[in-house]
């Protein structure tokens, strides 16, 4: 238990610091001067890249728990989590800013016209929920199993933004197609868990179904 | 809410003083965060707008009436930053993979409706020709643009040279394909080889050049298409094929590789249209490189008064 406490006081703010650097090098790139001739470009494509991955790093957690065994992994999940949402409002922040200029009437009608737009706004919003209700307290407030429940929206939110990509490529769809693999194992181990899950819940029932009638 | 006693106010609206002063503390909070706000608003402007360029670039003097004088986009952004997808997808690779390809010597294929269809060298097609500077703007698809002087000779005088026949209704070229020396050919992104087309009187237009050069000087960097390129500065920068092989004069609107790869996004005209928005994206705005804020794209890329002619009567909506 100690050893947990000690590695834990070191891996967390390990993760913090790492997972900082994205910001870090593209704050860095930018005051050096050393981003493309199209900064803004960069800066969305770079912030909306770390969402994306943030998000996969999430939903591997729980399954990297469940392989190796590694039961406090679920300790850094929050953190990680809440990551994702910090790019992506940063992703959102870009678009809003230095794409848009606050021209609120164009950006209604970019979200209208534009599917790319539509979904990342989905995928951003349905995160919103999930960082605000991220504290403990709000746990508790909520209730394990609730909790549980709302944040299955992040599955919703990580396709959305899988789809956010597709539609926003102009030819080549190699990367989104790899966010798309990636994502698809990480839902379908939990679809094979989660049948699994069942199948030995259902086993266990016959059991006690042979006991009893024995 | 009628006005009662003092004691109509329930309880539970009173606001308590921990929030009351948690107000005052929110107000001074949000005061801060605004002016550190605009500071980094001001600070992103100044790092992410490089108005100043490298006090060697070189600046070409406007000659032709048909030069901007607007400022020309440095040297280093126009040869790092394109769209050139036989050498990559991102716009830093072409700069990094174009190194092998080989443009010495080379040659160019005339075919179709013409006089004398040959290959020529590209020495002896050039020959009769005096490059000259032509500083255009340059509108890409994707909403952002440059000022680029070109160096080479309008379209319309190889055309001339070349003599087609009156069944010639469309000019079509068509860049090298090559794996081995555009690496990028090796994913199949696009259809290989990129194609590309006019309309004849596009083609004669006299803003229409084919470039050889960038800042005054041959050859063109590869990643910008050397060594002979298409350059039609009304119409979407994917117009101007790069590294042509071949020039074919046809009766029929020859097809397009942007227009095979996506129809409904990519028209044979792809004329600079701030009223037709892509279907994913709006047109109505650019950011030219190196500025922070946006500017309104022009019709026809600003040479509306030159080329709307081409296109009178014409539903620019349905020919996007």
């Amino acid at each position: 238990m100690v050893d947990q406490k000690k590695i834990r006081r070191f891996l967390k703010p390990a993760i913090f610091i790492l997972s900082l650097c994205p910001l870090l090098f593209l704050g860095w790139d930018a005051y050096s001067g050393s981003l493309s001739a199209n900064p803004i470009s960069d800066i969305t494509h770079t912030t909306g890249d770390w969402t994306l991955r943030f998000l996969l790093i999430t939903l591997a957690v729980s399954p990297i728990r469940r392989i190796t065994g590694w039961s406090s992994i679920i300790d850094y999940r929050r953190m990680i989590g809440l990551f994702a949402f910090f790019y992506g409002f940063l992703h959102f922040m870009t678009y809003l800013w230095l794409d848009q200029f606050f021209q609120w009437g164009d950006i209604l009608q970019d979200i209208g016209k534009r599917r790319f737009i539509l979904a990342g706004l989905t995928a951003f919003i349905l995160l919103i929920p999930l960082a605000v209700t991220s504290t403990k307290r709000m746990v508790r407030w909520l209730g394990g199993k609730r909790w549980q429940a709302l944040h299955r929206l992040i599955y919703a939110s990580a396709i959305a933004g899988v789809i956010h990509y597709f539609w926003l490529v102009k030819a080549d769809l190699h990367r989104p197609i790899r966010y798309a693999v990636i994502l698809g194992l990480l839902l379908g181990i939990r679809m094979w868990f989660a049948y699994r899950k069942r199948r030995s819940r259902k086993k266990i029932m016959i059991g006690r179904v042979v006991t009893e009638s024995d | 809410m009628t006005i009662g006693k003092s004691d109509d106010i329930k309880p539970s609206e009173i606001t308590p003083e921990r929030l009351y002063f948690g107000r005052r503390r929110f107000m001074r909070r949000a005061g801060s965060a605004l002016l550190s706000l605009s500071a980094v608003g001001l600070l992103s402007e100044t790092i992410l707008s490089r108005n100043a360029s490298p006090p060697d670039d070189p600046v070409i003097k406007p000659k032709s009436p048909f030069d901007t004088d607007e400022k020309q986009t440095p040297y280093n952004d126009i040869t790092t930053y394109n769209n050139f997808y036989e050498f990559g997808t991102d716009k830093a690779d072409p700069a990094m993979n174009a190194g092998q390809l080989k443009i010495e010597p080379w040659s160019v294929s005339v075919e179709g409706y013409v006089k004398k269809p040959r290959v020529y060298s590209l020495d002896d097609l050039l020959k009769p020709f005096t490059p000259e500077d032509r500083i255009y703007r340059m509108r890409c698809v994707e909403g952002w643009s440059m000022v680029i002087p070109w160096l080479g000779f309008p379209l319309k005088d190889l055309i001339k040279r070349l003599e087609p026949g009156s069944q010639a209704k469309y000019i079509a070229f068509e860049t090298l394909c090559d794996p081995q020396q555009m690496p990028g050919q090796e994913q199949h992104v696009l259809e290989w080889p990129y194609v590309e087309g006019l309309r004849m009187d596009e083609a004669m237009h006299p803003l229409t050049i084919l470039a050889i050069g960038l800042y005054g000087k041959r050859p063109l960097p590869n990643q910008d298409g050397a060594p002979i390129r298409l350059v039609v500065p009304w119409k979407y920068g994917f117009k101007g094929i790069k590294s042509i092989v071949k020039i074919r004069f046809v009766d029929k609107q020859p097809p397009t590789t942007w227009s095979i790869a996506a129809p409904n996004e990519y028209g044979f005209y792809s004329n600079v249209n701030p009223e037709v928005d892509h279907p994913r994206w709006s047109q109505k705005t650019e950011r030219r490189i190196g500025e922070f804020y946006k500017r309104k794209t022009l019709m026809f890329n600003g040479y509306a008064d030159q080329v709307a002619g081409l296109y009178a009567g014409m539903d620019l909506r349905k020919y996007f």
